[in-house]
Protein backbone atom coordinates (compact mmCIF):
# COMPACT_ATOMS: atom_id res chain seq x y z
CA UNK A 1 0.00 0.00 0.00
CA UNK A 2 3.16 2.28 0.33
CA UNK A 3 3.54 2.11 -2.92
CA UNK A 4 0.07 3.88 -4.21
CA UNK A 5 0.76 6.41 -1.15
CA UNK A 6 3.67 7.38 -3.31
CA UNK A 7 1.51 7.28 -6.30
CA UNK A 8 -0.71 9.71 -4.38
CA UNK A 9 2.03 12.14 -3.60
CA UNK A 10 2.53 12.49 -7.12
CA UNK A 11 -0.70 13.11 -8.05
CA UNK A 12 -0.68 16.27 -9.87
CA UNK A 13 2.27 14.57 -12.80
CA UNK A 14 -0.68 11.15 -12.69
CA UNK A 15 -3.34 14.00 -13.61
CA UNK A 16 -0.95 15.65 -15.88
CA UNK A 17 -0.87 12.19 -17.74
CA UNK A 18 -4.67 11.57 -17.69
CA UNK A 19 -5.75 15.24 -18.82
CA UNK A 20 -3.54 14.98 -22.15
CA UNK A 21 -4.70 11.98 -22.48
CA UNK A 22 -8.24 13.07 -22.31
CA UNK A 23 -7.31 15.96 -24.62
CA UNK A 24 -5.60 13.85 -27.23
CA UNK A 25 -8.71 11.77 -27.25
CA UNK A 26 -11.29 14.88 -27.16
CA UNK A 27 -9.28 16.68 -30.37
CA UNK A 28 -8.22 13.88 -32.17
CA UNK A 29 -11.98 11.71 -31.97
CA UNK A 30 -13.39 15.10 -33.15
CA UNK A 31 -11.32 16.36 -35.60
CA UNK A 32 -11.21 12.52 -37.20
CA UNK A 33 -15.59 12.68 -37.19
CA UNK A 34 -15.05 15.29 -38.54
CA UNK A 35 -12.68 14.66 -41.62
CA UNK A 36 -14.62 11.50 -41.91
CA UNK A 37 -17.61 13.53 -42.27
CA UNK A 38 -15.51 15.09 -45.33
CA UNK A 39 -14.68 12.34 -46.80
CA UNK A 40 -17.66 9.63 -46.71
CA UNK A 41 -19.61 11.68 -49.61
CA UNK A 42 -15.96 11.73 -51.89
CA UNK A 43 -15.97 7.31 -50.81
CA UNK A 44 -19.70 7.13 -52.31
CA UNK A 45 -19.40 10.16 -54.35
CA UNK A 46 -19.39 10.03 -58.22
CA UNK A 47 -16.12 11.63 -59.34
CA UNK A 48 -14.25 7.81 -59.44
CA UNK A 49 -10.59 9.48 -59.33
CA UNK A 50 -11.24 11.25 -56.40
CA UNK A 51 -13.21 8.19 -54.58
CA UNK A 52 -9.89 5.51 -55.66
CA UNK A 53 -7.39 7.94 -53.79
CA UNK A 54 -9.55 8.23 -50.34
CA UNK A 55 -10.04 4.64 -50.79
CA UNK A 56 -6.42 3.79 -50.92
CA UNK A 57 -5.29 6.08 -48.32
CA UNK A 58 -8.53 4.31 -45.89
CA UNK A 59 -7.01 0.95 -47.12
CA UNK A 60 -3.54 2.16 -46.17
CA UNK A 61 -4.49 3.23 -42.72
CA UNK A 62 -6.38 -0.14 -42.12
CA UNK A 63 -3.03 -1.87 -42.83
CA UNK A 64 -0.68 -0.41 -40.85
CA UNK A 65 -0.09 -0.63 -37.22
CA UNK A 66 -0.17 2.50 -35.74
CA UNK A 67 2.91 2.20 -33.63
CA UNK A 68 5.09 2.07 -36.67
CA UNK A 69 2.82 5.10 -37.88
CA UNK A 70 3.77 7.35 -35.31
CA UNK A 71 7.11 6.74 -35.91
CA UNK A 72 6.76 7.39 -39.26
CA UNK A 73 5.19 10.81 -38.76
CA UNK A 74 8.08 11.40 -35.83
CA UNK A 75 10.81 11.00 -38.09
CA UNK A 76 8.79 12.17 -41.20
CA UNK A 77 7.76 15.57 -40.90
CA UNK A 78 10.77 16.53 -40.09
CA UNK A 79 12.51 15.39 -43.50
CA UNK A 80 9.40 16.99 -45.21
CA UNK A 81 10.51 20.16 -43.23
CA UNK A 82 7.86 20.24 -40.87
CA UNK A 83 8.91 20.88 -37.60
CA UNK A 84 6.38 20.03 -34.97
CA UNK A 85 6.70 19.25 -30.73
CA UNK A 86 6.23 15.46 -29.76
CA UNK A 87 2.36 15.96 -28.55
CA UNK A 88 1.50 17.84 -31.74
CA UNK A 89 3.19 15.36 -33.92
CA UNK A 90 1.27 11.87 -31.93
CA UNK A 91 -1.83 14.06 -32.11
CA UNK A 92 -1.07 14.25 -36.40
CA UNK A 93 -0.52 10.82 -36.09
CA UNK A 94 -3.68 10.20 -34.07
CA UNK A 95 -6.14 12.43 -36.70
CA UNK A 96 -4.97 10.93 -39.60
CA UNK A 97 -5.02 7.47 -38.34
CA UNK A 98 -8.70 7.46 -37.33
CA UNK A 99 -9.62 10.07 -39.95
CA UNK A 100 -9.25 7.03 -42.29
CA UNK A 101 -11.46 4.47 -39.60
CA UNK A 102 -14.05 6.84 -39.00
CA UNK A 103 -14.61 7.40 -42.85
CA UNK A 104 -14.78 4.28 -43.28
CA UNK A 105 -17.72 2.96 -40.76
CA UNK A 106 -19.72 6.27 -41.98
CA UNK A 107 -19.57 4.69 -45.19
CA UNK A 108 -21.31 1.83 -43.54
CA UNK A 109 -23.56 3.90 -41.84
CA UNK A 110 -24.87 6.02 -45.48
CA UNK A 111 -24.49 2.90 -47.30
CA UNK A 112 -27.32 1.82 -44.87
CA UNK A 113 -29.51 4.85 -44.94
CA UNK A 114 -32.65 4.12 -46.70
CA UNK A 115 -32.75 5.64 -49.99
CA UNK A 116 -35.80 7.62 -49.49
CA UNK A 117 -34.29 9.71 -47.33
CA UNK A 118 -31.87 10.99 -50.08
CA UNK A 119 -34.30 11.18 -52.85
CA UNK A 120 -36.64 12.72 -50.68
CA UNK A 121 -34.18 15.25 -49.90
CA UNK A 122 -33.68 15.82 -53.79
CA UNK A 123 -37.19 16.32 -54.22
CA UNK A 124 -36.96 19.32 -51.65
CA UNK A 125 -34.65 20.97 -53.84
CA UNK A 126 -31.15 20.08 -51.47
CA UNK A 127 -28.60 19.61 -53.67
CA UNK A 128 -24.51 18.89 -53.10
CA UNK A 129 -23.60 20.55 -49.67
CA UNK A 130 -27.28 21.36 -48.44
CA UNK A 131 -28.62 17.99 -48.95
CA UNK A 132 -25.43 16.59 -46.84
CA UNK A 133 -25.42 18.82 -43.83
CA UNK A 134 -29.42 19.05 -43.38
CA UNK A 135 -30.59 16.25 -44.47
CA UNK A 136 -27.72 12.99 -44.44
CA UNK A 137 -25.52 14.05 -41.64
CA UNK A 138 -27.50 13.71 -38.96
CA UNK A 139 -29.52 10.30 -39.30
CA UNK A 140 -25.80 8.93 -40.49
CA UNK A 141 -24.15 9.94 -37.47
CA UNK A 142 -26.99 8.51 -35.12
CA UNK A 143 -26.61 4.83 -37.36
CA UNK A 144 -22.89 4.53 -36.65
CA UNK A 145 -23.11 6.02 -33.37
CA UNK A 146 -22.09 3.06 -31.64
CA UNK A 147 -19.38 2.36 -33.74
CA UNK A 148 -17.87 5.55 -33.21
CA UNK A 149 -18.28 4.63 -30.02
CA UNK A 150 -16.19 1.89 -30.41
CA UNK A 151 -13.48 3.92 -32.40
CA UNK A 152 -13.46 6.83 -29.90
CA UNK A 153 -12.05 3.79 -27.32
CA UNK A 154 -9.47 2.75 -30.06
CA UNK A 155 -8.07 5.82 -29.90
CA UNK A 156 -7.74 6.02 -25.82
CA UNK A 157 -5.32 2.82 -26.53
CA UNK A 158 -3.72 4.23 -29.36
CA UNK A 159 -3.06 7.18 -27.25
CA UNK A 160 -1.37 4.89 -25.17
CA UNK A 161 1.50 4.21 -28.54
CA UNK A 162 2.38 8.00 -27.63
CA UNK A 163 4.59 7.19 -24.81
CA UNK A 164 7.09 6.01 -27.60
CA UNK A 165 7.84 9.65 -28.50
CA UNK A 166 7.73 10.88 -24.86
CA UNK A 167 4.20 12.66 -25.15
CA UNK A 168 2.92 13.29 -21.82
CA UNK A 169 -0.31 10.57 -21.32
CA UNK A 170 -1.13 8.72 -18.95
CA UNK A 171 1.18 5.97 -19.18
CA UNK A 172 4.11 7.60 -19.99
CA UNK A 173 3.66 9.65 -16.88
CA UNK A 174 3.23 6.86 -14.90
CA UNK A 175 5.71 4.62 -16.13
CA UNK A 176 8.10 7.55 -15.49
CA UNK A 177 7.27 7.09 -11.58
CA UNK A 178 7.32 3.51 -12.22
CA UNK A 179 11.23 4.23 -13.27
CA UNK A 180 11.80 6.41 -10.37
CA UNK A 181 10.41 4.66 -7.28
CA UNK A 182 10.71 1.11 -8.60
CA UNK A 183 7.30 0.46 -8.10
CA UNK A 184 5.88 -1.02 -11.77
CA UNK A 185 2.98 -2.46 -10.27
CA UNK A 186 1.00 0.20 -8.31
CA UNK A 187 1.89 2.62 -11.21
CA UNK A 188 0.22 0.12 -13.95
CA UNK A 189 -2.55 -0.74 -11.99
CA UNK A 190 -3.75 2.54 -11.15
CA UNK A 191 -2.85 3.58 -15.24
CA UNK A 192 -4.76 0.52 -16.00
CA UNK A 193 -7.55 1.17 -13.33
CA UNK A 194 -7.91 5.26 -15.21
CA UNK A 195 -7.96 4.10 -18.52
CA UNK A 196 -10.88 1.52 -17.18
CA UNK A 197 -12.63 4.60 -15.46
CA UNK A 198 -12.29 6.52 -18.74
CA UNK A 199 -13.79 3.50 -21.00
CA UNK A 200 -16.83 3.06 -18.53
CA UNK A 201 -17.25 6.97 -18.54
CA UNK A 202 -17.04 6.94 -22.60
CA UNK A 203 -19.47 3.96 -22.81
CA UNK A 204 -21.73 5.77 -20.45
CA UNK A 205 -21.88 9.10 -22.59
CA UNK A 206 -22.26 7.05 -26.20
CA UNK A 207 -25.10 5.23 -24.30
CA UNK A 208 -26.98 8.21 -23.35
CA UNK A 209 -26.43 9.70 -26.95
CA UNK A 210 -28.28 6.54 -28.29
CA UNK A 211 -31.24 6.96 -26.09
CA UNK A 212 -31.36 10.81 -27.10
CA UNK A 213 -30.85 9.33 -30.50
CA UNK A 214 -33.86 6.66 -29.78
CA UNK A 215 -35.82 9.38 -28.59
CA UNK A 216 -35.54 11.58 -31.42
CA UNK A 217 -35.99 9.09 -34.25
CA UNK A 218 -39.38 9.07 -36.19
CA UNK B 1 20.58 0.61 -45.82
CA UNK B 2 22.33 -2.37 -46.83
CA UNK B 3 21.00 -5.96 -47.30
CA UNK B 4 21.87 -6.87 -43.73
CA UNK B 5 19.59 -3.75 -42.85
CA UNK B 6 16.39 -4.83 -44.89
CA UNK B 7 17.04 -8.59 -43.82
CA UNK B 8 17.24 -7.52 -39.74
CA UNK B 9 14.15 -5.44 -40.38
CA UNK B 10 12.35 -8.52 -42.33
CA UNK B 11 13.40 -11.18 -39.19
CA UNK B 12 11.46 -8.68 -36.94
CA UNK B 13 8.54 -8.28 -39.02
CA UNK B 14 8.63 -12.45 -39.05
CA UNK B 15 9.24 -12.11 -34.86
CA UNK B 16 5.92 -9.78 -34.28
CA UNK B 17 4.39 -12.24 -36.82
CA UNK B 18 5.03 -15.48 -34.71
CA UNK B 19 4.43 -13.49 -31.36
CA UNK B 20 0.65 -12.78 -32.79
CA UNK B 21 0.11 -15.97 -34.19
CA UNK B 22 1.70 -17.71 -30.75
CA UNK B 23 -1.03 -15.58 -28.60
CA UNK B 24 -4.20 -16.15 -31.08
CA UNK B 25 -3.29 -20.06 -30.81
CA UNK B 26 -3.26 -19.78 -26.90
CA UNK B 27 -6.16 -17.16 -26.65
CA UNK B 28 -8.82 -18.24 -28.97
CA UNK B 29 -9.38 -21.45 -26.96
CA UNK B 30 -9.42 -19.73 -23.48
CA UNK B 31 -11.58 -16.81 -25.12
CA UNK B 32 -13.98 -19.98 -25.71
CA UNK B 33 -13.46 -21.44 -22.59
CA UNK B 34 -14.26 -17.70 -20.57
CA UNK B 35 -16.95 -17.46 -22.97
CA UNK B 36 -18.57 -20.60 -21.85
CA UNK B 37 -18.08 -19.90 -18.30
CA UNK B 38 -19.78 -16.93 -18.83
CA UNK B 39 -22.60 -18.51 -20.71
CA UNK B 40 -22.78 -20.91 -18.29
CA UNK B 41 -23.76 -18.96 -15.60
CA UNK B 42 -21.24 -20.72 -13.39
CA UNK B 43 -21.53 -18.81 -10.02
CA UNK B 44 -18.29 -16.79 -8.88
CA UNK B 45 -16.57 -17.54 -12.12
CA UNK B 46 -19.11 -15.81 -14.52
CA UNK B 47 -18.21 -12.45 -12.90
CA UNK B 48 -14.42 -12.83 -12.77
CA UNK B 49 -14.71 -13.39 -16.05
CA UNK B 50 -16.61 -10.46 -16.27
CA UNK B 51 -14.27 -8.15 -14.88
CA UNK B 52 -11.25 -9.91 -16.38
CA UNK B 53 -12.99 -8.95 -20.14
CA UNK B 54 -13.89 -5.72 -19.15
CA UNK B 55 -11.15 -4.30 -17.24
CA UNK B 56 -8.10 -6.11 -20.50
CA UNK B 57 -10.88 -4.34 -22.83
CA UNK B 58 -10.11 -1.38 -21.96
CA UNK B 59 -6.81 -1.45 -21.21
CA UNK B 60 -3.80 -0.08 -23.85
CA UNK B 61 -1.46 -2.94 -25.14
CA UNK B 62 1.19 -1.19 -24.49
CA UNK B 63 0.30 -0.75 -20.93
CA UNK B 64 -0.69 -4.20 -20.51
CA UNK B 65 2.84 -5.28 -21.88
CA UNK B 66 4.25 -2.83 -19.36
CA UNK B 67 2.47 -4.05 -16.54
CA UNK B 68 3.52 -7.39 -16.98
CA UNK B 69 6.93 -7.25 -17.81
CA UNK B 70 7.53 -4.82 -14.59
CA UNK B 71 5.30 -5.69 -12.29
CA UNK B 72 5.67 -9.70 -12.07
CA UNK B 73 8.76 -9.52 -10.48
CA UNK B 74 7.23 -8.00 -7.42
CA UNK B 75 5.78 -11.13 -6.77
CA UNK B 76 8.74 -12.96 -7.86
CA UNK B 77 8.06 -13.88 -10.98
CA UNK B 78 10.72 -12.98 -13.30
CA UNK B 79 9.78 -13.85 -17.14
CA UNK B 80 12.03 -12.98 -20.04
CA UNK B 81 10.61 -10.18 -22.29
CA UNK B 82 10.13 -13.36 -24.87
CA UNK B 83 7.49 -15.27 -22.60
CA UNK B 84 6.25 -11.71 -21.05
CA UNK B 85 5.41 -10.44 -24.51
CA UNK B 86 3.28 -13.44 -24.87
CA UNK B 87 1.71 -13.42 -21.96
CA UNK B 88 0.54 -10.30 -22.06
CA UNK B 89 -0.81 -10.34 -25.95
CA UNK B 90 -2.12 -13.64 -24.51
CA UNK B 91 -4.12 -11.71 -21.68
CA UNK B 92 -5.31 -9.12 -24.58
CA UNK B 93 -6.93 -11.40 -27.34
CA UNK B 94 -8.76 -13.65 -24.59
CA UNK B 95 -10.70 -10.95 -23.50
CA UNK B 96 -11.63 -10.34 -27.30
CA UNK B 97 -12.13 -13.28 -28.14
CA UNK B 98 -14.23 -13.98 -25.20
CA UNK B 99 -16.19 -11.31 -26.16
CA UNK B 100 -16.93 -12.91 -30.03
CA UNK B 101 -17.48 -16.73 -29.28
CA UNK B 102 -19.58 -15.23 -26.32
CA UNK B 103 -22.51 -13.03 -28.72
CA UNK B 104 -22.49 -15.79 -30.78
CA UNK B 105 -23.48 -18.42 -28.00
CA UNK B 106 -25.86 -15.80 -26.78
CA UNK B 107 -27.89 -15.52 -29.82
CA UNK B 108 -27.53 -19.33 -30.37
CA UNK B 109 -31.44 -20.49 -30.44
CA UNK B 110 -32.60 -22.26 -27.11
CA UNK B 111 -35.11 -24.49 -28.82
CA UNK B 112 -32.05 -26.23 -30.55
CA UNK B 113 -30.63 -26.78 -26.88
CA UNK B 114 -33.46 -27.88 -25.63
CA UNK B 115 -34.28 -30.29 -29.33
CA UNK B 116 -30.94 -32.05 -28.30
CA UNK B 117 -32.04 -32.54 -24.90
CA UNK B 118 -35.36 -34.22 -25.94
CA UNK B 119 -33.37 -36.52 -28.03
CA UNK B 120 -30.91 -37.59 -25.12
CA UNK B 121 -27.80 -35.83 -26.07
CA UNK B 122 -25.54 -35.63 -23.11
CA UNK B 123 -24.08 -32.39 -22.17
CA UNK B 124 -20.94 -33.62 -23.76
CA UNK B 125 -22.41 -34.42 -26.92
CA UNK B 126 -24.85 -31.51 -26.91
CA UNK B 127 -21.84 -29.05 -27.03
CA UNK B 128 -19.73 -30.66 -29.66
CA UNK B 129 -22.51 -32.00 -32.14
CA UNK B 130 -24.93 -28.53 -31.92
CA UNK B 131 -23.62 -25.95 -30.45
CA UNK B 132 -20.02 -25.66 -31.34
CA UNK B 133 -20.32 -26.41 -35.15
CA UNK B 134 -22.60 -23.69 -35.63
CA UNK B 135 -21.49 -21.17 -32.96
CA UNK B 136 -17.98 -21.40 -34.67
CA UNK B 137 -19.33 -20.45 -38.15
CA UNK B 138 -21.21 -17.18 -36.31
CA UNK B 139 -18.06 -16.61 -34.40
CA UNK B 140 -15.72 -16.72 -37.88
CA UNK B 141 -15.68 -12.97 -39.38
CA UNK B 142 -14.97 -11.79 -35.62
CA UNK B 143 -12.26 -14.01 -34.98
CA UNK B 144 -10.34 -12.89 -38.11
CA UNK B 145 -11.03 -9.31 -37.46
CA UNK B 146 -9.52 -9.94 -34.02
CA UNK B 147 -6.58 -11.60 -35.87
CA UNK B 148 -5.85 -8.74 -37.75
CA UNK B 149 -6.22 -6.35 -34.62
CA UNK B 150 -3.96 -8.45 -33.03
CA UNK B 151 -1.00 -8.56 -35.83
CA UNK B 152 -1.61 -4.89 -35.88
CA UNK B 153 -1.39 -3.88 -32.16
CA UNK B 154 2.11 -6.52 -31.35
CA UNK B 155 4.19 -4.08 -32.21
CA UNK B 156 3.74 -2.52 -28.79
CA UNK B 157 5.72 -5.11 -27.23
CA UNK B 158 8.87 -3.23 -28.69
CA UNK B 159 8.56 -1.51 -25.09
CA UNK B 160 10.06 -4.46 -23.35
CA UNK B 161 13.07 -4.44 -26.07
CA UNK B 162 11.97 -7.07 -27.82
CA UNK B 163 13.45 -6.76 -31.41
CA UNK B 164 10.61 -7.12 -33.13
CA UNK B 165 9.88 -4.97 -36.55
CA UNK B 166 9.69 -1.85 -34.53
CA UNK B 167 12.58 -2.05 -32.52
CA UNK B 168 14.69 -3.43 -35.68
CA UNK B 169 13.57 -0.57 -37.70
CA UNK B 170 14.31 1.76 -34.87
CA UNK B 171 18.52 -0.23 -34.58
CA UNK B 172 18.78 0.41 -38.36
CA UNK B 173 17.91 4.03 -37.58
CA UNK B 174 20.37 4.71 -35.72
CA UNK B 175 23.05 2.77 -37.13
CA UNK B 176 22.95 4.54 -40.62
CA UNK B 177 21.39 8.41 -38.97
CA UNK B 178 19.00 8.01 -41.20
CA UNK B 179 15.58 7.22 -39.50
CA UNK B 180 12.67 7.70 -42.08
CA UNK B 181 13.90 4.33 -44.47
CA UNK B 182 13.70 1.88 -42.54
CA UNK B 183 10.75 2.89 -41.08
CA UNK B 184 8.93 3.45 -44.70
CA UNK B 185 10.42 -0.60 -45.25
CA UNK B 186 9.03 -1.60 -42.08
CA UNK B 187 5.50 -0.16 -42.44
CA UNK B 188 5.70 -1.89 -46.22
CA UNK B 189 6.32 -5.17 -44.98
CA UNK B 190 3.94 -5.30 -42.00
CA UNK B 191 0.91 -3.43 -44.24
CA UNK B 192 1.42 -6.10 -46.86
CA UNK B 193 1.52 -8.77 -43.86
CA UNK B 194 -1.86 -7.59 -42.76
CA UNK B 195 -3.08 -6.94 -46.51
CA UNK B 196 -3.15 -11.10 -46.53
CA UNK B 197 -4.92 -11.23 -43.49
CA UNK B 198 -7.74 -8.78 -44.24
CA UNK B 199 -7.79 -10.71 -47.70
CA UNK B 200 -8.30 -13.87 -46.34
CA UNK B 201 -11.02 -12.39 -43.94
CA UNK B 202 -12.92 -11.11 -47.32
CA UNK B 203 -12.03 -14.37 -49.29
CA UNK B 204 -13.83 -16.48 -45.97
CA UNK B 205 -16.76 -14.42 -45.66
CA UNK B 206 -17.38 -14.79 -48.93
CA UNK B 207 -17.15 -18.53 -48.83
CA UNK B 208 -19.34 -18.74 -46.03
CA UNK B 209 -21.83 -16.67 -47.57
CA UNK B 210 -21.84 -19.00 -50.78
CA UNK B 211 -22.13 -22.15 -48.50
CA UNK B 212 -25.09 -20.55 -47.20
CA UNK B 213 -23.66 -20.32 -43.70
CA UNK B 214 -24.04 -16.88 -42.94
Amino acid sequence: MNDFAIIWSHRDSVWVGLLNTLVLIVLSGAISIAVGLLLTPVLVGSHKMLAKMVQFYVDAMRCVPFLLFVYLIYFGLPSAGLRLSNWAAGALALVLYNSAYMAELLRGAWLELPASILDSGRSFGFTGWGLLRHIMVTPMLIRALPMIGNQLIQILKDSAFLTVIAVKELTHELNGIQSTYFIPFASFITALILYWIVCMVMEAMMGSFEQFAASRRP
Amino acid sequence: MNANDYFSILQGALLTVSLSIVSLIIGIPLGLGLALIRWAKLPLLKDLAHVYVNLIRSCPTVTLVLLIYYALPEFGVSLNPLPAAVLALTLSTTAFNCEVWRSALVEFPKDQLDAAYALGLNQINRMRLIVFPQIWRASLPGLFNEITLQIKSTPAVAVIGIVEITRAALRVGSNTYEPLPPFIFALLIYSAIVFVFLKLQKYFELQMKEKGYL
